[in-house]
């Protein structure tokens, strides 16, 4: 069946129900291409588990991170209606039930992100305070009927949830009849409300527990920014004046700042709220989190790239703020990574690496002999090793297993003296590595970070520091290095130590020489002659240049000596690691290609510089100008680029056929080009249509035979 | 640029500079020398400032670059793609502004690619004046003249005001072709001086500078100055170009050409029949992008949705993508392209043939619910969607965009696309973004837009006039012989006009007058009604001119008109 039709736009295609796909075929998708070898279905399977155990864990990160701020608002809302449980009708307390209590919920601009912080503020809000509960979007409400039905259609459907008893035909249509006003929202809470109270012994085993005896009704505004002002303020005014009859509760989620509230609500209306604020964590901390934990640990086998990482973090921090993102490329980095590494079976937990070098088949084994890394390895070694690592598969694969450990014990210890540097450079003035961690680990792995300017001078900088941070540094050093469980920084520890117990002697002895060093300034303020003056400071310089170390200073440098051998030892960039292709990935260009692309930019190409993608000869032309054989469309969008606003056709066209007939044949009789050949004319409404098409010119009204450039400017 | 300043300007530079004995001469027999005074003055304050603007320039625009380089860098651009895209090239190269070309630039550039020499071939230069002299048509004759005229003007002393140039020039014989061009609209002759300073700006440009050094300076600093220009007062040049509301370009229309127009059906027949220019190259290409469909389908089943950009048409790999992966799966194929897609014919052909439902939605929005519901009951249930041009004019509103996106967002539903504008991807903002979850794929395949082009009207091909007579016969046999009268008066009036190519239109007032006397009408109200009788049918179209006055147009091209009303006179 074809799909080019004049009647119609859509074509199903439905195949006979035995010849359907089944689902489970993805893994087959991921063989069909990666010819090359057998371990596709391991490959696979590696892929996708590391994928969910990341997947999980960012949930539970991400959880976590929010805790704080659902615990807040939970309280807040167990708080805002207590008086109503009270059930007290005294006048003052009518007086205070105008306002509705809300929460005004600033989440910042990763609107993409806020999705999953009100799904777990809904859940956790069914679990513990009330089932009943509306998210309203901004997209559904255009008018204020609109948003009573989509508010009742929710919280009806939560009854059904809670009870499950009715049949759900019969709320559907009751739902469509019901005529959506608050009056009707009142009594279907009353007699909701009502029921759960007669039935109390049987069901309330767990609403009993966690839910009260008339539990609030929570609305919440996804996009409080997007929706309309007459809407909001019919909404509160309304629900307002019921207050007392409904214990409402607003939620705002508020993504630029709390101003909002008062710039899309008159004082009037902004009055009947009583507002509370709460503020989420900043995405940026969201980030830093998530490095953390996903990046910068040895549990994962999978690791990412200098270039791959850069890419990830510029998306987030120019582009969208948005963790989800940044996850989301981190996913693809994960399938490209096992989609084009075959040796990638190999990138899985220190436990199962043993087996699967000892099944690589012969093709792999030569693979790995093919990585750069690997030859640059075989190239250091002694001749006869060389020999036996090329041809000999058994002793490979030995040598395999024991360089992918080195390459996870290097990961490990990596990550802890990084932490440890990161210790220092944090608080360096002006931060010359970068005050979060993420870019000095970019640093670190972009190339030899002690071979770096940044570095030097962060070591200047860190031999300036005082005694009580210095001390406290190197505790914090001492606990990053004793979490770990490997013997291998035992030594470094007790080294660490060691610095600590002699800057605590240094103490003890500063009192005498602080007597010592007062005497020179008490000297100074006797002097009141500019000329003496002058010439005692320069004495005294000259002294103090001279002048032994103290003690404090000669311990000071040894201490960042010690760091910095720490660092050269430990820190070196994992692409100087043999085998390091099997874990870390380093498409960048692929990744940004796909996450971060500009469609604009390669019409452009196109147009401009056709022998980018056609490799033609004809087509190559230096100096930026393109040859007049290319393709028609490149021509006339060349032509089109020297016009102003208007274009006119007849000269276009005319100019189209000049170039073309040039390039076809350049010494033809030109008599008989008076008027334009048939074919010419046609090629050139093909492309002039197809530039249309692209959204550069449309036609134009202004003159009979013009078109109008819709771009200003190069493309 | 204020008057008084400009005045100021000139009498101190009519102090200095010498005028030649002829100059003096043609000023004093020209009758309009003020205005010269006042030209000259502008154009010494606007190459001042010209100059003085260039130096701050060239510091801001070198700190742009650098910076421009590094946010690149950062981005991992420098490591070259091997599938060879072009997205090294830095976005100012895409996004810089130029400034407004002269009227016949583009027939130079043709002249100019026409007589660039082949590698291969020997070039053959002597040739190609020689066929531009003979062209009667003559454009490519204005422009060879107007590059000699150009490098006659550049003898003349820089201090020589542009009125007083072309004057001199005017003897030229070949000057007439100037005549052909003109604005679109009528100007006022302020406005003109004013774009002839700012044309002139460019030529003068080089002896200010030569004034300054002493020395001409060499060709390539010159285009480097060119460019320097052109990143300057780009702001400036922007709202000048689109400030002022005419533009000069030629008068000639593709009647004069004695070519008869195109019908859609022999455009079709010549368009085959041509060969397609780099064919090899052009399935390398597509081989290229056809390694990775089943990349494709892994990522699809990922959750990621797919969208293809980049130029030429993606409409057959779609179909090979299609016909080579999908046949054992259900799937459902979109024509963006289509001239009367909804989103609710997408979600009808889901609900209806995917879902085999039986039944109608209040809105879309229901529809998609109802759609939601059921993917996520059945897990079985899988839906391939392909669509041709999601950024079509039919889809591309941000309520079909919304609805799209969250379809696609649903995990058994995979959405493969295909975008083409230049500005496709500002439909989306960060919540569609999301929503959609895109991986996006570079397809160049400089395949020519055959089906996508083919509902387009363009303004080249024949509007398949017989349709429209017809349309137009039935309609008007249905109506009163009055009505018939009433459209036949206005007809003619317009085809009276059709040598007008700026005639708004009949004013209602004129029509009613005309109507009145043919005794067709006896009030305006009987004609209002009639009018909207036609409006409704499409027959006419009225639009309100800048005095408040209703004007009325058959939007009908005049040939058919003509055969319109000699049907009509058969008939009567």
């Amino acid at each position: 069946m074809s799909t080019c039709s004049v009647s119609k736009g859509c074509f199903v295609f439905k195949p006979s129900a035995k010849k359907r796909r089944l689902s489970d075929k993805t893994a087959h998708d991921f063989r069909c291409t990666s010819n090359d070898s057998e371990d596709t279905e391991l490959r696979f399977v590696t892929c996708q588990s590391l994928w969910n155990q990341i997947k999980s864990e960012t949930e539970q990160i991400q959880e976590n991170l929010n805790k704080q701020l659902l615990d807040n608002l939970v309280s807040f809302l167990s708080r805002s209606h207590s008086d109503f449980q009270e059930k007290t009708t005294e006048w003052t307390c009518r007086m205070k039930f105008r306002e509705i209590p809300t929460a005004a919920l600033v989440l910042g601009v990763n609107v993409t992100d806020h999705d999953l912080t009100f799904r777990g503020l809904s859940d956790i809000l069914q679990d513990n305070i009330t089932p009943y509960v509306a998210l309203l979007e901004a997209k559904d409400c255009p008018g204020i009927k609109n948003l009573m039905q989509k508010l009742m259609g929710q919280l009806m459907k939560c009854d059904i949830n809670v009870d499950s008893l009715e049949d759900e035909d019969s709320v559907q249509v009751s739902q469509n009849r019901i005529r959506c006003s608050m009056p009707s929202l009142i009594s279907w809470y009353d007699s909701v409300t009502k029921k759960t109270n007669s039935e109390t012994p049987s069901k309330k085993r767990n609403s009993s527990s966690r839910h009260w005896q008339s539990p609030p009704v929570v609305v919440i505004f996804k996009d409080m920014e997007s929706f309309t002002t007459k809407v909001l303020q019919d909404f509160i005014v309304i629900s307002s004046q019921h207050i007392h009859e409904l214990p409402l509760v607003l939620i705002f989620g508020i993504a630029t700042s709390p101003m909002i509230i008062h710039r899309l609500l008159p004082h009037s209306v902004s009055s009947l709220l009583c507002i509370e604020l709460f503020q989420s964590l900043s995405c940026k901390e969201h980030l830093s989190t998530i490095i953390d934990k996903l990046l910068l640990t040895s549990r994962f086998p999978f690791k990412l790239g200098e270039k791959v990482l850069q890419v990830l973090i510029n998306i987030f921090l120019y582009h969208d703020f948005s963790v989800q993102n940044f996850i989301k490329g981190f996913q693809l980095c994960i399938v490209e990574h096992f989609y084009s590494q075959p040796l990638s079976v190999l990138c899985c937990h220190l436990a199962d690496i043993k087996k699967r070098v000892y099944s690589l088949s012969h093709d792999q084994c030569e693979n790995i002999r093919r990585l750069p890394s690997f030859r640059r390895y075989v190239e250091k070694q002694e001749s006869g090793k060389q020999i036996e690592l090329l041809t000999n598969d058994s002793f490979l694969k030995e040598e395999t297993e024991k360089l992918l450990g080195d390459l996870h014990v290097y990961h490990e210890n990596y990550v802890r003296i990084l932490r440890c540097l990161h210790v220092f450079t944090s608080s360096l003035p002006k931060y010359p590595l970068g005050k979060q961690i993420r870019e000095l680990h970019c640093a670190c792995l972009e190339n030899r970070v002690w071979e770096t300017e940044e570095y030097e001078s962060s070591l200047q900088l860190a031999r300036m520091l005082n005694k009580t941070d210095l001390v406290t540094m190197l505790q914090q050093c001492v606990e990053i290095l004793m979490s770990s469980s490997e013997k291998e920084f035992d030594r470094a520890v007790e080294k660490l130590k060691e610095f600590l117990t002699q800057f605590q002697n240094l103490e003890a002895e500063a009192s005498q020489e602080q007597d010592v060093s007062v005497s020179p300034q008490k000297e100074l303020q006797k002097k009141t002659d500019l000329y003496h003056l002058q010439k005692t400071l320069l004495e005294l310089k000259e002294s103090r240049r001279s002048k032994k170390l103290t003690k404090f200073e000669m311990l000071r440098f040894e201490v960042v000596d010690y760091i910095d051998s720490l660092v050269r030892r430990y820190l070196a960039p994992a692409d100087e690691r043999a085998l390091h292709e099997i874990a870390y990935f380093n498409g960048a260009a692929v990744l940004r290609g796909h996450l971060n692309a500009a469609p604009r930019t390669a019409l452009h190409t196109a147009l401009n510089s056709p022998h980018w993608y056609l490799k033609n000869q004809a087509l190559r032309c230096d100096g930026g100008g393109i040859s007049n054989k290319a393709p028609d469309i490149c021509i006339v969008y060349k032509l089109h680029l020297e016009c102003g606003r208007l274009i006119n056709l007849v000269d276009w066209l005319e100019a189209f056929s000049t170039v073309v007939m040039a390039a076809e044949e350049p010494n033809a009789d030109a008599a008989s080009s008076d008027q334009v050949d048939d074919v010419i004319h046609a090629r050139f409404i093909r492309a002039v249509s197809e530039l249309e098409l692209l959204g550069f010119i449309k036609p134009s009204k202004q003159k009979t035979d013009h078109v109008a450039r819709l771009t200003w400017g190069g493309c | 640029m204020s008057r008084p300043q400009g005045m100021r300007g000139s009498r101190r530079s009519l102090q200095v500079k010498f005028v030649p004995d002829e100059d003096v001469l043609k000023h004093i027999s020209d009758d309009a020398g003020t205005k010269v005074r006042k030209d000259k003055a502008q154009l010494h304050v606007s190459v001042k400032r010209f100059v003085k603007k260039l130096e701050n320039i060239s510091d801001n625009e070198a700190q742009e670059i650098l910076e421009e380089k590094n946010y690149v860098a950062a981005l991992g651009i420098c490591a070259r793609d091997p599938v060879g895209n072009g997205s090294n090239i830095s976005g100012g190269e895409v996004y810089s502004f130029q400034t407004p070309k002269r009227s016949n630039k583009m027939a130079e550039l043709a002249s100019e690619l026409a007589q660039t020499p082949e590698k291969n071939v020997a070039p053959d230069d002597s040739k190609c004046p020689e066929k531009m002299a003979k062209t009667p048509q003559s454009s490519k004759r204005s422009s060879s003249n107007k590059v000699q005229q150009r490098s006659k003007k550049k003898e003349f002393v820089s201090t020589t005001p542009y009125r007083l140039r072309k004057r001199l020039a005017a003897p030229d014989p070949y000057l007439e072709s100037e005549s052909e061009y003109s604005a679109s609209c009528s100007e006022e002759e302020d406005e003109d001086e004013q774009k002839e300073v700012s044309a002139v700006l460019s030529d003068q440009k080089t002896p200010a500078k030569t004034k300054a050094a002493s020395t001409p300076p060499p060709r390539n600093s010159l285009a480097k100055k060119n460019k320097e220009q052109k990143m300057g007062n780009l702001v400036e040049e922007y709202f000048e170009a689109h400030s002022s509301s005419k533009v000069l370009t030629s008068d000639r229309t593709l009647q004069k050409l004695r070519k008869r127009r195109l019908d859609q059906q022999t455009l079709h027949d010549l368009l085959k029949n041509a060969p397609l220019a780099y064919a090899a190259e052009i399935r390398d290409l597509n081989q290229q992008h056809e390694s990775l469909f089943s990349k494709w389908m892994l990522q699809l089943h990922l959750g990621f949705n797919i969208v293809l950009y980049g130029l030429g048409s993606k409409r057959d790999l779609l179909e090979k993508f299609r016909t080579s992966l999908l046949q054992d799966s259900v799937h459902l194929v979109v024509n963006g392209y289509f001239p009367s897609i909804t989103v609710r014919s997408i979600l009808n052909s889901i609900t209806e043939e995917v879902l085999d439902h039986i039944g109608t939605f209040r809105s879309p929005l229901d529809q998609l619910e109802f759609i939601t519901k059921r993917f996520k009951e059945d897990s079985s249930l899988e839906l391939y969607v392909l669509i041709h041009n999601l950024d079509s004019q039919m889809l591309r509103g941000e309520r079909s965009q919304q609805i799209l996106a969250q379809l696609s967002s649903l995990p058994s539903i995979y959405l493969i696309a295909s975008i083409d504008h230049i500005n496709a991807p500002l439909m989306w903002d960060q919540a569609k973004l999301s929503l959609y979850n895109w991986l996006w794929y570079e397809t160049t395949t400089f395949n020519p837009y055959v089906e996508e082009t083919s509902y387009e009207n363009s303004l080249l091909v024949q509007q398949s006039g017989s349709l429209a007579l017809s349309s137009l016969m039935h309609v008007l046999h249905s109506l009163t012989l009055n009505a018939r009268g009433i459209f036949r008066l206005l007809a003619q009036h317009q085809l009276e006009k059709k040598d007008n190519p700026s005639y708004p239109g009949l004013s209602f007032q004129d029509f009613y007058q005309q109507c009145r006397e043919a005794f067709l009408v006896n009030s305006d109200l009987t004609l209002r009604a009639q009018l909207t009788e036609f409006r409704d049918h499409k027959l006419i179209r009225t639009k309100r001119g800048a005095d408040g006055v209703e004007y009325l147009l058959i939007p009908v091209d005049d040939s058919t008109l003509t055969d319109f009303l000699e049907k009509e006179d058969e008939d009567v």
